[in-house]
């Protein structure tokens, strides 16, 4: 089994079905390509993956177990959605940067408030050995905790701090540590949001049209860092409009039209010797919108 | 004469100030909570804070502070709670409602997105309201909030309808005897503390949020 297999994802808003019935494999390592004209369903499958909208019928299978079965949805609580959401970051088309944090909290912030409940989690586990330790140990043993705490606490901060700065450094902007997402062009918002996303050490990341709302100028950048992700060996699923970045950075290519994948294979199978009629024409179509 | 005059119209004024104060202190938290209720997925719980919102902001103050008043009494004969109280419980509803309104459109306003982007982060929905939603209603809602509480300075003089002392209704006093000046010195409290006060915090208050845009 692959790293990542979903199976049959079918999704309805009202009477209209988005996706009848996809079903994707990816390894490890790899980065998938996601094309098709607008409203064809590639954004709902991207938002389903990240549990932003829940399948009506489907399977996800991730390292080889069994993270989601929409038969079961109705009895996954908050917390384990939250749970589940953590296996894979998004980067919205439209940036979605918290304004009133620094592009620094940005990336820290989630971080910080899961490892919060961590510590709070340790924290009523240490009461709990407290409470069960005989009388006279037990003030012996709560200063022991107490400074065990006071590291994890230090420990935490400190790695979630130099983990924003890798990050930061990694998509080229160490010197806008302490500006606000306001300050910032398209572009450099873009790769502050996808710092963020990596922050979390996400199994796999998802981009949703990244360079969709940025000047044409700037997509140059954001698809950099994204070509620099594969380079060390992230798994991404990258759905896109710029087909020559498709063509260069995938490893594989999903054509989706009306909620059906209608062709899949390497980028040289898909670009080069599309199968399906209607791939051949939304080809055409998008190399026309360039001459 | 002249000072023994204007004792009295400070006291009453300490007591447009207090009108003024716990209705803030009681009616912006408890408007956040009208507006939680009023987009809450529970449709019975919505229908009846919604219609609670719709008949307060419908009718007058003055009317409420009377049938809070005197309502328990003549409805159910039951003795009647003190003028001070049933004026702070019309007030404190009142502003509840109006706050409500305007907290609700701040965080309808915010995008989507800001909610997306949080629950992808894997925040949990009090996080997502409390560390990325609030502020930046905050700062969406500080105009309208400025112009509802520089009316609540004013609207406290509708409490003398039902003989608490406040400073509208000392100057009054005074005015039966034939003394006019006290009004207008009534007027330059209002000014004071409205275009001077409350001006700076507000002005100090949006200039606190400017360091980011939403």
């Amino acid at each position: 089994m692959a790293f990542l297999e979903l199976k049959n994802y079918r999704k309805k808003f009202g009477e209209n079905e988005v996706l009848k019935g996809i079903s994707v494999s990816l390894e490890k390592g790899e980065v998938l390509a996601i094309i098709g004209s607008s409203g064809g369903g590639k954004t709902t499958l991207l938002r389903c993956m990240n549990f932003l909208e829940m399948p009506d019928e489907g399977e996800l299978y991730l390292g080889g177990e069994k993270l989601f079965d929409a038969a079961e949805k109705k009895s996954y609580s908050d917390a384990e959605i939250r749970e589940k959401r953590l296996h894979f970051g998004l980067v919205f088309q439209q940036f979605n940067l918290f304004p009133q944090y620094t592009v620094f909290r940005n990336i820290t912030l989630a971080q910080t408030l899961l490892a919060k409940q961590d510590f709070k989690r340790k924290k009523a586990d240490f009461a709990a050995v407290c409470k069960k330790a005989p009388k006279a140990e037990r003030k012996k043993l709560k200063a022991e905790q107490k400074q065990i705490l006071a590291e994890i606490k230090a420990n935490q901060k400190k790695s979630i701090e130099e983990k924003a700065e890798n990050l930061l450094s990694r998509v080229g902007l160490s010197e806008k540590r302490d500006s606000y997402p306001y300050e910032l062009s398209g572009g450099q918002q873009q790769r502050v949001a996808i710092a963020r996303a990596l922050a979390l050490n996400p199994d796999i990341l998802c981009f949703d049209e990244p360079t969709s709302a940025l000047d044409p100028e700037l997509t140059g950048e954001v698809l950099k860092v994204i070509k620099g992700l594969k380079s060390s060996d992230s798994t991404m699923i990258v759905v896109t409009h710029e087909m020559e970045f498709a063509k260069s950075v995938a490893d594989r290519v999903i054509f989706i039209a009306d909620g059906v994948i209608e062709e899949e294979g390497t980028p040289q199978e898909v670009f080069e010797n599309p199968q399906s009629e209607k791939t051949r024409a939304f080809l055409r179509k998008s190399l026309e919108e360039v001459f | 004469m002249f000072w023994e005059i204007i004792l009295e119209l400070s006291e009453g004024f300490l007591i447009t100030c207090e009108i003024f104060a716990l209705t803030l202190i009681f009616a912006l938290p408890l408007g956040l909570l009208v507006a939680l209720g009023a987009m809450s997925r529970f449709k019975p719980l919505k229908a009846v804070v919604k219609t609670i919102v719709w008949i307060v902001r419908g009718t007058p103050l003055m009317l409420q502070i009377m049938v809070i008043y005197y309502g328990p009494g003549l409805l159910f004969g039951v003795r009647g709670i003190g003028n001070m109280l049933a004026v702070m419980i019309a007030f404190i509803l009142n502003y509840a409602c109006y706050f409500s309104e305007i907290y609700r459109g701040g965080i309808e306003s915010i995008s989507k997105g800001q909610y997306e982007a949080g629950q992808v982060l894997g925040m949990t929905r009090s996080q997502i309201f409390f560390k990325v939603v609030l502020l930046q209603v905050v700062k969406r809602i500080l105009a309208p909030m400025s112009n509802e509480v520089m009316t609540l300075v004013k609207d406290t003089s509708l409490a003398r309808i039902i003989s608490v002392i406040e400073i509208l209704f000392v100057a009054e006093t005074f005015a039966l005897q034939g003394i006019i000046w006290p009004l207008f010195f009534t007027g330059v409290y209002y000014l004071l503390f409205i275009g001077i006060i409350l001006t700076i915090v507000f002005g100090r208050l949006e200039k606190k949020l400017n360091y980011f845009k939403v």
